[in-house]
């Protein structure tokens, strides 16, 4: 069993990390040229180039293109209208023709960007070439923007998703074995043996907490290490705060296993009460969607989230180097959190059946 | 200081599982609870062992009130559940350890107490708990409830699931804790072990049919039982019950256990009337009645039990 619970979630780490990405890559681009002039094959040069498209084939007309897309095909086609360079050079404007799959909204709109970004540098080069005598008085004047990203310099999704993935492993683990734990006594019949003994409640719950306890401050150390050699995030912060935070937090989700072990008759049980709460928890933690974004009730029900506050002390600690008064309010909810959670598990532990 | 048990009675969901139930068990006694599965005997258990709380009633053991002293309790009674409830995990060695931790003594300072068990096991006792016998299970789950030198030791149903041999060896060891001052409170369903209690309680449905010792339950049996045999059992036990003057038959092992309505009954007519029924090799012959007979004597006519007691 022991071997399951570290090597499992280290693989989970590892594969999650690398897969879960929120970078829309590999789009399979198609176009129609009805132009065949130099000016749409140069445009066509710039999808080529670049690494997020696959520019697969170009279509004749627009209605095989609309069924390339319906079979799923294609997930972005291009259509260059005819006379595109003579509308160019003498207007000096001309429209292209971008459809989208939004199947997925959140990738369709990131594709867009990149349409969009791919064009607009097209854009500066044909103005360069365009531009006579005459129009550089009107040039206006072009502001750029430099964004600066702070914590996170080169946008590194997975410096974002490794600590907040190994969250996760450790969470679901604790509560998924202190959940199944009083529950597979029960099962077996030894807790029948154990409760006409002397043993306090205090005593038996304790005894129950420091194993996975144990196991779960394991679990952050080796997904810490992984974190490092394998991913290279950075570690600003104080580790020893994070083990502190850490050994805190841990005890909220036992205690919450434990309390759902009190309540439940079989492991079967006991899991599907965990999985549910793991799934409403990892969902509302701000891991894979910003809590800010939320509606209003349900950024209120995120207090309730113990994960949401590990993924921010994790993520505060270890990419801003946050110290102890910066977390403070987190460790002071945690700990109330914890208190709480295990006063109920030895309060619902009952020695009578 | 044995075990007081006054008007205790328990239901779940509205089914009777204990109906008023009162009895004794004296210092030292061996007593035994007989009954069919569903008697609710492992109800009681669990009152008794402070594990369920009663609906009415009133209970004592080693002297400590049920619902008052129930720390007290758990710290001077043994209990070995029907179903083995040891941890499969742990070596027999570390189960033990760990019981006697738990009550806070060591394995040494009660050994002389279960040396006799626990000397059949030791060669064994790296071995897992779940990887033993069920004759072994039984010794290990009795080594570890006797281990803090328990005043009243309850077991509920150890014998069943173990073959003849383990019973037998097991009810010897039962014999001998006896004599240590160790008040026993045994269930079983098995009447044959009945007769090795010093006093035994008949108990079904909820309700005790009678308490005494297994010699005057078997003589307060109000009738006299006859052995009858004969070439084809199945045909014997239905002519039997077609019988007009017929009382009772039982099949009990090679015979029926046959007894009459009439008080001046004649061998000779009901061999007559099996002949006519074209049975051979007829054999009627009288016999002592057993805990069986007695028991399903009772379970039969359960209001008769105060009538059948003054008898």
């Amino acid at each position: 069993m022991l071997p399951i619970i570290f090597v499992l979630p280290l693989l989970q780490l590892i594969i999650l990390s690398n897969a879960a990405t929120f970078e829309v890559k590999n789009i399979k681009f198609a176009y129609i040229d009805n132009d065949h002039s130099a000016s749409s094959r140069a445009l066509i040069d710039k999808f080529e180039a670049s690494t997020y498209f696959d520019v697969l084939t170009v279509f004749p007309s627009e209605t095989q293109a609309s069924s390339a897309m319906l079979k799923g095909e294609v997930d972005v086609f291009l259509e260059i209208p005819s006379h595109f360079e003579r509308d160019l050079q003498k207007n000096k404007t001309a429209s292209l023709g971008v459809t989208i799959n939004a199947i997925d909204g959140a990738a369709a709109g990131v594709e867009n960007v990149y349409v969009t970004q791919i064009v607009q540098s097209y854009n500066k080069q044909i103005k360069t070439d365009l531009m006579q005598v005459s129009d550089a008085q009107i040039q206006p004047v072009t502001i750029t923007s430099i964004p600066l990203f702070w914590y996170n310099e080169t946008l590194n999704y997975k410096t974002f998703m490794v600590p907040g993935i190994l969250v996760l492993l450790v969470t679901m683990i604790t509560l998924f074995l202190s959940g199944m734990n009083i529950v597979r006594e029960k099962e077996i019949g030894t807790l029948e043996q154990i409760n006409v003994t002397p043993i306090k409640k205090s005593q038996f719950i304790i005894g129950k907490l420091f194993p996975f306890w144990v196991i779960g401050m394991g679990l952050l150390t080796i997904g810490l290490i992984i974190a490092k050699l394998i991913f290279n995030v950075p570690m600003i912060g104080d580790l020893l705060l994070m083990y502190f935070y850490t050994s805190i937090y841990i005890l909220v989700i036992l205690g919450m296993g434990l309390f759902i072990s009190n309540f439940t008759d079989t492991q079967q049980q006991a899991m599907f009460i965990a999985w549910f709460f793991t799934v409403i928890f990892i969902l509302m933690s701000g891991l894979f969607t910003p809590i800010e974004s939320m509606p209003g009730w349900a950024q209120t029900l995120t207090e309730f989230n113990p994960i949401k506050y590990f993924v921010e002390v994790m993520r505060m600690v270890m990419l801003k180097g946050s110290g102890f008064v910066d977390i403070l309010p987190q460790l002071v909810k945690t700990l109330v959190y914890a208190i709480i959670m295990n006063g109920l598990a030895v309060w619902s532990y009952k020695k009578t059946t | 200081m044995g075990i007081t048990v006054s008007n205790i009675s328990k239901s779940y969901k509205g089914v009777k599982a204990l109906q008023d139930i009162s009895f004794e068990v004296k210092p030292n006694e061996l007593f035994g609870l007989i009954g069919p599965d569903g008697a609710g005997k492992t109800t009681l258990f669990r009152i008794l062992t402070t594990l369920l709380i009663a609906d009415k009633g009133q209970a004592s053991v080693a002297g400590f009130d049920v619902l008052k002293d129930f720390k007290d309790i758990r710290k001077h009674v043994g209990y070995m559940p029907g179903r083995f409830s040891l941890y499969q995990d742990l070596t027999v060695e570390e189960n033990l350890e760990f019981f006697a931790t738990i009550f806070g003594t060591t394995i040494e300072e009660n050994y002389d107490l279960i040396k006799d068990i626990y000397v059949q096991i030791e060669p064994f006792k790296d071995r897992r708990a779940g990887k033993l016998s069920g004759g072994m299970k039984q010794k290990l789950a009795l080594s570890c409830a006797l281990i803090h030198k328990p005043k009243v030791l309850f077991l509920d149903e150890p014998t069943t699931g173990v073959d003849p041999v383990s019973r037998k060896e097991f009810w010897d060891m039962l014999k001998r804790l006896q004599q240590k001052n160790i008040t026993i409170l045994v269930s079983t369903p098995y009447m044959d072990e009945a007769a090795l209690c010093d006093r035994i309680a008949l108990i079904q449905d909820g309700q005790i049919l009678q308490i005494d010792t297994p010699e005057a339950i078997v003589k307060q049996y109000p009738k006299t039982i006859y052995n009858v045999s004969a070439n084809n059992m199945y045909q014997l036990i239905n002519s039997l019950k077609d019988y007009q003057y017929q009382h009772s038959v039982y099949p009990f092992g090679e015979f029926v256990h046959y007894t009459d309505v009439r008080n001046d009954f004649k061998i000779n007519d009901l061999k007559m009337y099996l002949e006519a029924e074209k049975l051979l090799n007829i054999k009627i012959e009288k016999t002592q009645a057993t805990i069986e007979d007695s028991f399903m004597e009772l379970a039969k006519y359960p209001n008769r039990t105060c009538k059948l007691s003054k008898t």
